[in-house]
């Protein structure tokens, strides 16, 4: 295993810390076809990395490295490495339901199982091994407090959780994401299909948390990520352009085809 | 590390989903160890084209149940594939949704009666009526064909709709948008656009008669002769066997393998025919 | 002379009509003409009590109960089988040549006589294992008789669970096992136990394959290994042999009325399966 190295540009106040995910010269395909190259990134603990980038530019592809759940996809296949607190996390000695607990994800569209909004969150905390009921039921609330839904549902946990709005089904599967306490937040275009007072509810909870997860956000909607990161990662056709923080992107892009999707030139 | 837990699970049930294989070569090699034998001591062609069947002297001649099987099937094809093409249609061209949920049960219903049902009810109505206004003993192929169509009914309806229902809804729309009436745009767009759905329905309707034994023992008379009209008696290769098995042993056991063995060919290129029209249907355009 | 096409169309509708009607018909006359005959010598006692003189006088209950235990046990062993092979289709790897190859197997199995079945069941089980005519023989015959039928129903009821249901679970730290037991299996359930519910139906409509194998004994099967009669083979006996036309027709009105039964329960599963996935 290789000591992750410092990075080159970290937050103030994250300087000489381990960071939380460093992603080595990895490369990622299915079949034929090369989704991405040699890319190198850095998480921190406790920041919000934006990504984003054009269409078909490995966002999504990146997003689902991070908790191996490409390996469904038997045509995929990485070089590379990616580290989770400096263990390889496609080492034999990962534990690929563990490492998925630790890297929590929320996809574009909401996917609630056909179940009751109670159970869609214990679900996770049952796999997990919990099986008290009291604990279980104390992190249903917990969650769905965290994901700003507690209050619009909490007399209706046992409905069933198909028959909640757009906007509730994807602030339900965050809260059963974080019923499992991860470490690292991963975000797919959470918003994509969601009214603007449901985003605004989402990156309002994005915002109560960001003192306890390393969140990664890709993110079609550049505001978005503007308002809702610290850092900015912007990709194209499979390659990292730049990383830096946030406002300097927005404003000072190193390269220029950041600025021109920034501004909305292309994309 | 729990992924090899998943990967074991993943070979047994590699393991399990090899039964139905095992099976299929468990009885291809029982039916053929016990049925080839007999057939070489007979000389394949005075098994299969000789009409002398007298197990108490060792003679095994089955071209009369090959002919009866034959006829049989032809004739339960020619009801099965009217009623069973016929009710398809009506059920996806046709029929009104409200219809559809009844038609459609009743006819899955149909596939669901014994095959002993059948056979008694064609013994006691259909037999007497041929035997009262068509002549002969009743007992007949005619009324093994009637009876065997009716069976064979639900499998070429069901298949047939699948195939039908299949046919994009543009072409439908199309055809009609240039003035067809319904029923033209059926016949020349929709049966066409279905055509190696609607063979696989044919074939494998005829496997399940060629097959079918219980009814046709009931109705078909069971003589040993080839038979010379619809109002003959007629013995067909499945009759032989369930008739016979009962009291037969050593050579005349072996015999009844050895018609098996034959019945068992007819179905596998029957099946293997229709499996191949279907695939090549799955080939031409995506479902 | 030239039928114009709005003719055609008319006589076609009629006559595709009739076609219908006639299947219908049919249907509603087989059902009517069995139970008709055969429903008021159902009785209680015609129920419950063993046959005497070869099921000239007396009941049916030990056809009742062979039939059960035929039925139950064939679905006993070819359902897990059935479900995992639909499992291992579905979850455990892609389409390639070992998938067209279980798939091969199963279609060709579909595909043969119960005759057949009974050839094999009876020179494999009944005497190459040495079980002789029995109702474990009877069982294992009809459990690879229906065996295509559950891996075909439970694939689909399977494939019908979307995707993402999966990704999910495992999303959320799943094994593949526990994605599969209790998400999909879950969804899927009553697909699965709609095909279960069907091939109990055609167990207990089978008489050509358990006529060689399970035999005809009219006494009361006490263990797997007995011999048994099934109310099929029961009804044909008494109708062929024409022992008693009336106990024919009620104990095909009582296998009629099982049928019925089990194929509404089987369309009432399908019907809930079907609102809850769309």
């Amino acid at each position: 295993m290789s000591e992750p190295q410092l990075q080159s540009d970290p937050p103030a106040g994250q300087q000489g810390l381990l960071p939380k995910i460093a992603i080595r010269n990895f490369s990622a395909r299915f079949g034929q076809s090369q989704v991405l190259t040699g890319i190198n990134l850095e998480v921190h603990a406790c920041e919000r990395l934006a990504i984003i980038g054009p269409a078909s530019s490995g966002k999504t592809t990146l997003l689902r490295s991070l908790n191996r759940l490409n390996d469904l996809n038997a045509t995929f296949a990485h070089d590379g490495e990616i580290l989770l607190d400096g263990q390889d996390i496609y080492g034999d000695s990962m534990d690929v339901p563990t490492l998925r607990r630790r890297v929590g994800m929320v996809y574009a569209v909401p996917i609630p199982l056909p179940w009751s909004i109670y159970d869609n969150i214990a679900y996770g905390l049952r796999l997990a091994g919990i099986k008290g009921r009291s604990e279980i039921s104390v992190r249903v609330e917990s969650s769905l407090r965290n994901a700003v839904l507690w209050d619009e549902i909490k007399d209706r946990l046992r409905m069933p959780a198909m028959n909640l709005s757009g906007g509730q089904q994807q602030r339900l599967c965050m809260a059963r994401v974080l019923a499992l306490e991860p470490e690292v937040l991963v975000l797919d275009e959470p918003c994509s299909g969601l009214d603007p007072i449901s985003t605004a509810k989402i990156e309002q909870a994005l915002a109560e948390l960001k003192d306890r997860y390393s969140v990664v956000l890709v993110t079609n909607n550049t505001k978005q990520a503007a308002r809702a990161s610290d850092r900015t990662a912007f990709f194209l056709m499979g390659e990292l352009v730049e990383v830096g923080l946030t406002g300097q992107v927005f404003t000072a892009p190193r390269h220029e085809r950041t600025g021109q999707y920034i501004t909305g030139h292309f994309g | 590390m729990k992924i090899s837990q998943d990967r074991v699970i993943g070979w047994v049930l590699l393991a399990v989903a090899f039964s139905a294989l095992s099976s299929l070569a468990l009885i291809t090699t029982f039916i053929f160890k016990e049925g080839v034998p007999i057939i070489l001591k007979q000389g394949v062609g005075n098994f299969l084209f000789s009409n002398d069947w007298y197990p108490g002297e060792g003679k095994f001649g089955i071209l009369a149940m090959i002919v009866g099987s034959l006829f049989v099937t032809l004739g339960a094809m020619f009801i099965g594939a009217i009623f069973g093409f016929g009710c398809a249609i009506v059920l996806t061209q046709f029929c009104p949704r409200r219809l559809v949920s009844i038609i459609k049960p009743a006819i899955e219903l149909l596939a669901g009666i014994p095959s002993v049902v059948y056979g008694s009810i064609g013994v006691v109505i259909l037999v007497p009526f041929i035997r009262d206004y068509l002549g002969g003993p009743g007992l007949s192929v005619l009324a093994a064909s009637i009876v065997l169509g009716i069976m064979v009914l639900p499998t070429v309806t069901s298949i047939s709709v699948d195939a039908l229902q299949a046919v994009p809804r543009a072409y439908r729309e199309g055809s009609i948008a240039l003035g067809a009436t319904q029923w033209q745009t059926t016949w020349m767009v929709v049966l066409k656009a279905a055509r190696s759905g609607l063979v696989a329905a044919f074939i494998l309707g005829m496997g399940r008669a060629v097959g079918e034994t219980m009814a046709v023992i009931m109705v078909a008379g069971n003589t040993l002769e080839i038979p010379l009209g619809l109002t003959s008696p007629v013995r067909t290769l499945t009759s032989n066997i369930a008739l016979e098995m009962g009291y037969a042993s050593g050579a005349h056991r072996q015999a009844l393998f050895a018609t098996g063995v034959v019945l068992f060919v007819i179905i596998m290129v029957l099946n293997t025919i229709a499996l191949a029209v279907s695939h090549s249907k799955a080939a031409g355009g995506r479902r | 002379m030239r039928i114009s096409p709005a003719n055609t169309q008319r006589i076609m509708v009629v006559a595709l009509w009739t076609l219908a009607a006639m299947t219908v018909f049919t249907l509603l006359f087989i059902l009517g003409y069995v139970l008709y005959h055969g429903l008021p010598h159902v009785t209680w006692s015609f129920l419950t009590e063993s046959p005497r003189r070869m099921g000239k006088e007396g009941g049916i209950f030990p056809m009742i109960v062979g039939t059960a235990m035929v039925a139950g046990l064939a679905v006993l062993i070819a359902g897990p089988i059935g479900v995992a092979t639909a499992i291992y289709l579905t979850e455990y790897t892609r389409e390639g040549k070992i998938t067209a190859i279980i798939r091969f197997g199963a279609d060709c199995l579909a595909g043969i006589p119960s005759i057949i079945f009974g050839l094999f069941g009876f020179v494999f089980f009944v005497i190459t294992l040495g079980m002789g005519l029995s109702v474990m023989a009877g069982a294992l015959t009809l459990a690879i008789m229906v065996l295509p039928t559950i891996i075909r129903t439970s694939e689909e009821a399977i494939r019908a669970v979307p995707r993402s249901f999966s990704d999910v679970s495992m999303g959320l730290g799943a094994t593949r096992w526990q994605t599969v037991t209790r998400v999909v299996l879950r969804s899927a359930s009553p697909g699965i136990v709609t095909g279960i519910v069907l091939s109990i139906g055609r167990c207990i409509s089978e008489t050509a394959a358990l006529m060689l194998t399970a035999g005809s004994a009219l006494r009361m099967p006490h263990s797997a290994l007995d011999s048994c009669r099934t109310l099929a083979l029961h009804f044909y006996t008494l109708m062929r042999e024409g022992i008693s036309p009336a106990h024919a027709w009620a104990t095909a009105s009582v296998l009629i009325v099982v049928i019925l039964l089990i194929n509404l329960v089987a369309y009432w599963l399908m019907r809930r399966f079907v609102a809850r996935t769309v």
